[in-house]
């Protein structure tokens, strides 16, 4: 009997220094490539959201979901994370359908010229905080390159054991807490980089027709929203870089006409929502700043609103008192990046 | 002169402070090292006009004066 | 598939599981079929080729011993009738017969690893040959895959077939029991190579779940790990900068030396552990192969303790046999009435080391680096034999300094800093670079390039010297404590407490220190565009 216990003992006691040295050295994404951290604030949610929105940095830094509730009474939540790639998109949808079902999912496009998985780095990004579950495995295997191992994710402690020699006071200060990161998923940036042209390499590929792996999944997405009742509409950032070509554009046009799906190109909105290069980008055209994102939701907000008939729910007590959270959290960000901004001349800690 | 006493010269020519009368782990014990043995195989062949193969080549026929003796006693025989 | 991946971890427990749950009888089945698998993963041909070497030396070592049976039973039916020259005769008929099986046997499996391992080796040289004739005609090369192991199974196979056939041992007559002796996948992959009548001893046995000795065995793999992973696979980095350019001469050479010194004995002694330590789990005895080389206080003690299996098979199975052969004893004949009995006596141990050790080169690669540093070797071994009787009076002019611990020290190092030079053909690119590194050593050494910039270079930050710092010390501290007895038996015998949370360190630090996967790299993980 004593040895059971003995044993016993010494195996949990091998298992919480492994748990405690695994999250020591798993990167915290507080200050450095906080896209890590999105992932998991959809947990913090407590409330089911009315918009669902999937995709890359083309939708997490170019719309403003507290415009849209300040404007429209819309509630809507981004789940993207840094070059999410459509399979990423699916599992994220996935997992998020089990918890709430919004009347609306919006898609951003861009993703899908990305037929196969790019870099592990970004894989980690979306992936390393996503809760267990079937499609936690799921994204993973469709995500994997081909130097990558199941075991890396789950055990991080495999990955990312290496830090143990780089840590930083970072990795001790949020050892036990984690941050806020965004806004219902958006990244807000108040400064401002007039889009300048070639300041981004572009490299027009070989063969525009979209791959079939990315359209499988997208394939899937529809799927997914058909039965749950949801409607999918497709959107296009406006980002100038990089590129998005007419070839791209058709594809998608025949694709939404075929699945009877609405699609909207920002970049064609331009004018009418009247986006002005010089001064709603924070990167030389790759994303929008405070000012650009708050103008794309308006758009979104409204279109949203009239032609889907999305209900205002800002006489909704509940809802409320969530959102008003959310805008004084949005605020505050807001002032504490242009007192940067003053400050250093650039944006430091966002 | 007796094959034991001709052997035992050959020995004593390489190693003279050995007791080969009592001496079990020639190689065992590393008394005789590679060369030796090499040395020792190739004048026993010489002395006694008999092939030592790698078949005979082996720890126990090395070991000891006496298992030597017989080695090369039998070798003659054949 | 390596020995430090993650598959092979994966691939050995779910074996280390199987096997001791299956019925006993099947385990050494299970082994071969685990052996095959691992073999078929690294290269889906590969089994074809174990396979022909298995079948070959099997066949051959059979006719072999059917012979040596039925002809001993001939000559003792008729003991009685036949002269002794007529028995003679017949054995000398019977010897011819065993003697083609061996040589058909030994010569298609020598045949196998030439065309895999040396023929492209051959086209360059033939092609220069020609260059330098004036011709320019030029062999195509074969680009053929090696398959892994092919050094080590084939010299095992050989060395099995040569046992049999000087009735050293029996043959085995179960084709998959010898298949599996061949292949046993913990060894494939650098050895050691194992004896027939060594491994077969465990190899086959029934073996219940012990687990005294699934836990040394354990320990023994970890400890591999460790030396490999943190320590070799770290330094490994700094290593491949030094001996990879002319810049780094002088001063920076005897530092390669220290560090390559360093790396190979952690990665090649940490991977026999692993072999052996896996072996052990499953029950198998596999023979050691490295006794502390590194306190060898010469160059022929040396070599009995590293890499051992292979030292002794060449000295078993070319060494000995070439120089009692007849040839040999004829040739040293002839010398003897020329030159006296002096030069006599030397001439099977020169021919017979020289030959041994061009072969040694020639095993470790197909490479003249391996040709000149194997004939170093030999040459090496040869003046260290001719100077013994100056040592001898050098003992006892002074005795009370040489059997000082200083001394002791002295000779150490002298045959670290000998063989890491020769080692030295193993790391740069051709024999000219290595001896021009080789006098830079000398000409151009000073130790005040070794700065804290240039060790920055080389893409380990000072933790991980430290780290390797720390693990070298402790593979020195370990040497020094097995000296007198098993560490791991010492081990043993201490408070739970103590061996327990010895095994935690040693695990934690191989998971948090060893150099696997790919690392982490901060500027990957910056978000730059999408």
């Amino acid at each position: 009997m004593k040895i059971w216990i003995r044993r016993v003992v010494s195996v949990l006691l091998v298992i919480a220094l492994l748990l405690g040295l695994q999250r020591l050295v798993e990167p915290k994404y507080v200050t450095e490539f906080k896209e890590g951290g999105f992932t998991a604030e959809y947990y913090k949610e407590t409330m089911g959201h009315e918009v669902l929105m999937v995709g890359d940095c083309e939708l997490y830094e170019n719309f403003s979901p507290v415009t849209m509730w300040q404007k429209y009474g819309i509630t809507s939540y981004i789940r993207g994370s840094a070059q999410q790639l459509t399979w990423h998109s699916y599992y994220l949808l996935k997992e998020a359908l089990k918890r709430e079902t919004p009347d609306v999912v919006v898609f951003n496009v861009l993703e899908l010229i990305y037929d196969e998985p790019q870099r592990e780095e970004y894989n980690r990004v979306t992936l390393d905080r996503m809760k267990w579950s079937a499609e936690k495995v799921g994204a993973i295997r469709a995500s994997m390159t081909e130097e990558e191992h199941m075991l890396d994710y789950i055990f991080p402690l495999l990955r990312y054991h290496s830090r143990i020699t780089q840590l930083t006071e970072e990795d001790i200060e949020y050892y036990a807490k984690d941050t806020q990161r965004t806004i219902a998923g958006y990244y807000m940036r108040v400064d401002v980089e007039p889009y300048e042209e070639g300041a981004w390499p572009e490299e027009e590929p070989e063969d525009f027709t979209l791959g079939d792996n990315a359209m499988g999944y997208l394939d899937k997405i529809v799927q997914l929203c058909n039965d749950k009742g949801i409607r999918l509409l497709l959107v296009k950032a406006p980002s100038i870089s990089p590129i998005w070509y007419d070839e791209w554009e058709e594809q998608i046009e025949d694709y939404a006409a075929e699945n009877g799906l609405d699609y909207i190109n920002f970049l064609e909105l331009v004018d009418e929502i009247g986006i002005d290069y010089e001064e709603d980008t924070y990167d030389e055209g790759l994303h929008m700043n405070l000012s650009g994102a708050e103008k794309c939701a308006d758009y979104l907000g409204n279109f949203l609103s009239e032609e889907y008939g999305l209900a205002d729910l800002r006489e909704d007590a509940a809802t409320a008192a969530d959102w008003e959270e959310k805008v004084q959290f949005y605020e505050e960000m807001k002032a504490a990046q242009y007192e940067e901004l003053e400050e250093y001349g650039e944006i430091v800690s966002y | 002169m007796e094959t034991k006493e001709i052997i035992r010269e050959i020995l004593e020519d390489m190693h003279s402070d050995v007791d080969y009368d009592t001496e079990e782990g020639l190689v065992t014990d590393k008394v005789l090292d590679s060369f030796d043995l090499v040395s020792l195989a190739s004048e026993l062949a010489d002395e006694f006009g008999i092939q030592i193969t790698a078949k005979e080549f082996v720890e126990e026929n090395f070991n000891s004066l006496a298992a030597l003796t017989a080695m090369v006693d039998r070798l003659m025989e054949e | 598939m390596l020995l430090t991946s993650y598959n092979f971890v994966i691939f050995i427990l779910a074996c280390f599981v199987l096997y001791y749950l299956i019925p006993k009888k099947f385990q050494w089945v299970l082994l071969l079929a685990a052996s095959y698998v691992f073999y078929f993963m690294a290269g889906a041909f590969y089994p074809l080729f174990i396979l022909a070497t298995s079948i070959i030396t099997y066949f051959t070592a059979i006719w072999i011993a059917d012979r040596t049976a039925k002809d001993g039973e001939y000559l003792k039916t008729h003991r009685a009738e036949l002269s002794r020259e007529e028995k003679k005769a017949y054995r000398v008929r019977s010897n011819r017969v065993k003697k083609g099986y061996m040589l058909l046997g030994l010569l298609l499996c020598l045949g196998i690893l030439a065309v895999f391992k040396y023929a492209d080796f051959a086209v360059e040289n033939i092609n220069a040959l020609f260059a330098a004739f004036g011709s320019e005609r030029e062999l195509e090369y074969l680009d053929l895959l090696l398959p892994m192991g092919i050094s080590f199974y084939t010299f095992q196979s050989i060395g099995y077939l040569l046992d049999v056939y000087w009735e050293k041992t029996e043959a085995q007559r179960n084709l998959p029991k010898y298949m599996l002796f061949v292949s046993f996948f913990p060894q494939l992959i650098q050895g050691p190579i194992s004896r027939y009548s060594d491994l077969s001893k465990t190899l086959y046995e029934e073996h219940s779940f012990d687990w005294r000795n699934v836990r040394f065995g354990l320990e023994r793999v970890l400890w591999g790990y460790f030396k490999k992973l943190v320590v070799a696979d770290t330094i490994l980095a700094a290593v491949s900068v030094i001996i990879s350019d002319e810049y780094y001469s002088g001063a920076w050479v005897l530092l390669g030396i220290i560090f390559y010194g360093i790396e190979l004995y952690a990665d090649f002694t940490g991977g026999i552990d692993i072999t052996i330590g896996v072996a052990q789990v499953f029950g198998v005895k596999v023979q050691e192969n490295f006794i502390r080389p590194y306190f060898s206080k010469n160059i022929v003690e040396y070599w009995r303790r590293w890499h051992i299996s292979m030292g002794t098979w060449f000295r078993d199975y070319i060494f000995y046999p070439m120089s009692i052969s007849k040839s040999m004893n004829n040739l040293t004949k002839v010398c003897k009435n020329r030159f006296g009995k002096g030069v006599a006596k030397r001439v099977p141990v020169y021919l017979a080391t020289m030959v041994t050790w061009f072969a040694t080169g020639v095993w470790h690669g197909a490479s003249w680096n391996f040709i000149v540093w194997g004939l170093l070797n030999g040459v090496i071994i040869l003046i260290t034999g001719e100077l013994e009787p100056l040592y001898v009076r050098f003992r006892e002019k002074f005795p009370r300094l040489t059997t000082s611990v200083g001394y002791k020290g002295f000779q150490i190092l002298r045959t670290f800093f000998l063989m890491g030079c020769l080692r030295m053909l193993d790391c740069y690119q051709d024999v000219e670079m290595t001896f021009r590194m080789f006098i830079s050593m000398f000409r151009d050494f000073d130790p005040a390039v070794l700065t804290l910039e240039e060790f920055a270079e080389f893409g380990l930050n000072w933790q991980q010297y430290l780290v390797v710092f720390a693990g070298t010390v402790i593979m020195f501290l370990v040497s020094l404590a097995g000296r007198n007895g098993s560490v791991r038996e010492k081990i043993a015998a201490k408070p739970y407490v103590v061996r327990y949370g010895l095994f935690v360190i040693l695990f934690l630090s191989v998971i948090l220190f060893g150099s696997y996967g790919v690392g982490f790299d901060a500027t990957q993980f910056i978000y730059n565009q999408f």
